[in-house]
């Protein structure tokens, strides 16, 4: 990374037009994959970039370059280029003398990627391959990745912070695609964690696989899902997904401060059911969303936003805890050094609750339990959301009976939250995700232990 | 320069072993973005970034590398690399480097000097006065909650061992604007821009008044009961639909058996009304380019012809593994090898507007926009429901806003149930033109 006497000086330039504050962000990014699709082993991709961004603030305005030239020439260039954009013309020199703080990573590395052989990520790509195609004759398709990253990162400000991170991640996911009477279905399993490759110690890849595999065999005996409203019970782990849009976006202070969110104005009001604790949490360790520090080098931290369904605060990045003169809550960050950093979540879960899950769908006389989700939206301005079902079931007379097929589910955030009247004890993470916000996507963590919902609209195709 | 990019990448493709395929891919871009609020900037950023690709094809094995930076000692690491990488690759005879297939590019004009010689404070005051054109529209506007202005010029070079030397460079420039409009009960959002390759040229009044339509008009929606009925599409989400509809129509889904039309060449897979073209030669389409991402001409390929699906869009090796040529449809960036994609598609105009195909609808529903397509739709089985917004028609006329509802079929079924094309074709900023599609029983999942 680069060197404390330089990045003093770099901030001296960035600061030379009259910034009040100034930043430079250092990134240095390896990665590699390894892809399985049609049989075959199709391609082994490495990756590396670098670069710097520097940002300035001068009242409301903000500044920012990025450079890949992490030279001193290059610096320099990048610095005047963001003391520029952001100039009040008043001018002068500020001293800048940075004092080095060290963190402790929530996620220590037992090993790296990089140094395991090329070869053994391959294998795993096989026997990924080989199991899920085990499933069944009906397996007609399988597409097994393996990726790793190891980022690097350095902040360095005006106000004497000096502070970096070294994040390593690893990822296993395995599609399938199941041919039966009525077409074909898909079937997807992952996981990911902010780890080395000992990541595979704790799961086995061929489970991985013939869990994806059952998934798409599953849903070719599915009938088409309901249309309407129904009670609909969300499993443990991926429903937290739910709540990352239903109302984890409309906590982030940028929408707050814009009055662009449903929930400004309202802490300390009651916005969820009693039985809501909801927590985004930066140090759960190796979970996907989890780091040191954020992309503005301040500490990750355990921030509880909704305990017994009141709101307690609102999650927080430098400029918007500038503005109001309080403390970042550690949420700022970047896709890469190219971004600026803006309010995002971490891992953001609903906490454990009392009931047996078994119970919940014993006292549901009809509906839908939603096993998996994907992705989700969220229209922070008036907290409608849509998310899509990649495996779920009708619930009839207290039990789970046939698979339906896919469709959304919709809602609005602060309703559902509202009416949420049960909680399971089985509290799990999902799968990793990728959260997309402004056109950046970041790594993040959910989690939730069942929980029921008794009206959310499905929109299946079934009139 | 576009000329340091081709001689960059020749020094790469010089260094190729004896039996190795080599490929390099050098991108370029400069870029700036102004995002304006309450009369101020509240950012302002601007970046050069750079980036090189490294395909190697080794004993019917492939290997990739990419760097985001030009540095000799980065682009010798990316080098050794891909080499490596290609010794664990599968055997694979199909395998090989695109060659010159003797389809000239065509000329577009994608490339405009005056992005160069708009100065930083015109990007400012345009988007000043986007802002203060759209907060002054209509009293129902709470906030304009952002306006950003964004120019940006890149180049891009591919050359290889098998003979292909193409580089090409093009700029664009849009502002948007996002618009909070309602009350205390209701606040509903809306989004309006404006392109163009010119900075000059930007249509402020279009991008204003669109979001302040979109956002105005949902005031007071409510949740609609469950039917089946028929929709018209709006123009933009029209063009999120064939873009999934042309991913099935991908060499590499037909390929690896992904697609759901995969058996169906020749069948009557849509309407009669519907023929659906990717044309990249099109110099309106906002993705309009010279040459794929393989370094071939782009081409105009009918994908569906009158209802009778006539072609999948295939790469060099989809192409070869299916026993057809390229069509000039390898699709990627400076840090993934070559995928098959459509570029820019559209579908064969009508010649109704939107407003005389609403006109002959009894009961029926305008889906203004859509959310969550990316989740709802399932390309490989064909399955969608999306959450979507829009406005009742009733006795052929537009009526009251509705919202928090899906709409659901399948593509199989869709295509078929296209009652009319619209004549309304607009050239979004997307690699799928709009324009309006009426199709008939779909399920709307509502209260």
């Amino acid at each position: 990374m680069i060197d404390q006497a330089l990045l003093e000086k770099t901030l001296t330039t960035a600061t030379s037009r009259g910034g009040e504050f100034a930043e430079i962000f250092v990134e240095d990014r390896q990665s590699s994959g390894a892809l399985l699709d049609d049989n075959r082993i199709e391609e082994l991709t490495s990756g590396r970039s670098r670069g710097a961004g520097i940002r300035v603030l001068v009242g409301d305005s903000t500044g920012f370059a990025h450079t890949a030239d992490l030279s001193e020439t290059g610096l320099a260039a990048a610095a005047r280029a963001a003391a520029d954009a952001a100039r009040d013309g008043t001018g002068g020199v500020t001293t800048v003398d940075l004092s080095p703080q060290q963190v402790t990573s929530p996620s220590p590395v037992s090993i790296y990627p990089d140094s395991v052989a090329k070869q053994r990520k391959v294998e795993l790509l096989n026997l990924a391959n080989d199991a899920a195609r085990g499933v069944g004759d009906a397996i007609s398709q399988v597409s097994v990745g393996y990726g790793d990253v190891r980022r690097r990162i350095q902040i360095a400000t005006s106000d004497g912070l000096l502070t970096g991170d070294d994040q390593v991640k690893t990822r296993f996911s395995v599609s399938c695609v199941a041919n039966g009477d009525a077409g074909m279905q898909t079937g997807r399993e992952s996981a990911g964690h902010t780890m080395g490759f000992e990541m595979f110690d704790q799961y086995d890849v061929t489970d991985l696989a013939r869990k994806a595999a059952q998934r798409a065999v599953t849903k070719l005996q599915a009938r088409p899902a309901p249309s309407g409203t129904v009670t609909t019970v969300i499993g443990k782990g991926g429903g937290g997904v739910l709540f990352h849009e239903a109302c984890g976006h409309g906590l982030e202070a940028d929408h707050v401060a814009k009055q662009s969110t449903v929930f400004a104005g309202r802490v300390g009001e009651l916005v969820a059911s009693p039985l809501v604790t909801l927590i985004d949490d930066g140090t759960m360790p190796h979970e996907w969303g989890a780091y040191a520090v954020d992309d503005e080098g301040r500490p990750a931290q355990r921030n509880v936003l909704i305990e017994d369904g009141v709101l307690i605060d609102f999650m927080w990045d430098e400029l918007r805890a500038r503005a109001e003169g309080r403390a970042s809550s550690g949420n700022g960050r970047r896709q890469s050094y190219k971004h600026l950093p803006m309010v995002r979540m971490t891992n953001t879960y609903i906490a454990n609750g009392e009931t047996d899950p078994g119970d919940i769908i014993a006292n549901t006389d009809s509906g839908i339990f939603v096993a998996q989700l994907g992705g989700g939206q969220v229209n922070t301005v008036n907290g409608d959301f849509v998310f899509g079902m990649t495996e779920a079931y009708l619930i009839e007379n207290g039990e789970i009976t046939e698979p339906i097929r896919e469709g959304n589910l919709i809602g609005n955030g602060p309703e559902v939250l509202t009416s949420i009247d049960a909680l399971g004890n089985d509290f799990e993470m999902g799968s990793p995700g990728t959260c997309g916000k402004d056109g950046q996507g970041v790594p993040v963590g959910d989690g939730t232990p069942t929980l029921r919902v008794p009206a959310l609209t499905v929109g299946g195709t079934a009139a | 320069m576009l000329d340091d990019l081709l001689t960059l990448c020749d020094s790469v493709v010089a260094r190729a072993k004896p039996g190795e395929q080599v490929e390099a891919i050098a991108v370029n871009e400069r870029d700036t973005e102004v995002r304006v609020f309450e009369g101020d900037v509240e950012s302002f950023t601007s970046a050069t970034s750079q980036g090189i690709g490294i395909r190697i094809i080794s004993d019917q094995r492939q290997g990739f590398a990419w760097a985001g930076s030009l540095d000799a000692d980065v682009i010798d690491s990316a080098l050794s690399e891909a080499r490596d990488n290609a010794t664990f690759g599968s055997i694979d005879e199909d395998l090989a480097l695109a060659e010159p297939d003797g389809v000239s590019q065509p000329e577009l004009d994608l490339y405009d000097e005056s992005v160069n010689n708009f100065a930083t404070d015109d990007k400012i005051a345009l988007a000043l006065e986007l802002e203060a054109i759209t907060k002054d529209r209509d009293p129902r506007v709470l906030l304009v909650e952002s306006v950003d202005f964004a120019d940006a010029v890149s180049e891009a070079a591919v050359v290889t061992t098998t003979g292909i030397r193409v580089g090409g460079r093009d700029s664009g420039s849009y502002v948007t604007a996002t618009v909070l409009a309602g009350g205390d009960d209701d606040t509903q959002v809306g989004f309006g821009y404006s392109v163009n390759r010119d900075p000059g040229k930007l249509d402020l009044e279009h991008a204003s008044s669109m979001a302040v339509e979109r956002s105005t008009r949902l005031l007071g929606a409510t949740k609609p009961p469950t039917e089946r009925l028929t929709v018209v599409l709006d123009p933009m989400v029209t063009s999120q639909f064939i873009g999934i509809i042309g991913s099935t129509m991908s060499g590499e889904a037909v390929l690896k058996g992904r697609s759901l039309f995969a058996d169906r060449l020749n069948d009557h897979v849509a309407a009669a009304s519907i023929t659906l073209v990717d044309d990249p030669t099109n110099p309106k389409a906002f993705t309009a380019s010279e040459a794929d991402g393989e370094g071939l001409a782009t081409r105009r390929n009918v994908l569906i012809d009158q209802g009778r699906l006539n072609k999948f869009v295939h790469n060099s090796y989809t192409g070869r593994r299916l026993g057809s040529p390229s069509t000039g449809n390898a699709v990627r960036g400076y840090s993934s090898t070559p995928s098959v994609g459509t570029i820019a598609l559209s579908l064969a105009p009508g010649t109704r507007d939107q407003a005389a195909l609403i006109a002959d609808i009894d009961n029926g529903v305008l889906i203004q926009g859509v959310s969550g397509l990316h989740s709802g739709v399932n390309p490989v089985s064909g399955d969608f429901s999306t959450g979507a917004d829009g406005l009742r028609i009733r006795n052929g006329e537009l009526a009251e806003p509705l919202r928090e509802f899906t709409i659901g079929s399948t593509l199989q079924r869709m295509l078929l149930d296209v009652i009319e094309v619209g004549g309304d074709i607009e050239w979004l900023p997307s690699s799928a033109a709009g324009l309006s599609l009426v199709v008939a029983d779909i399920t709307l999942s509502g209260a």
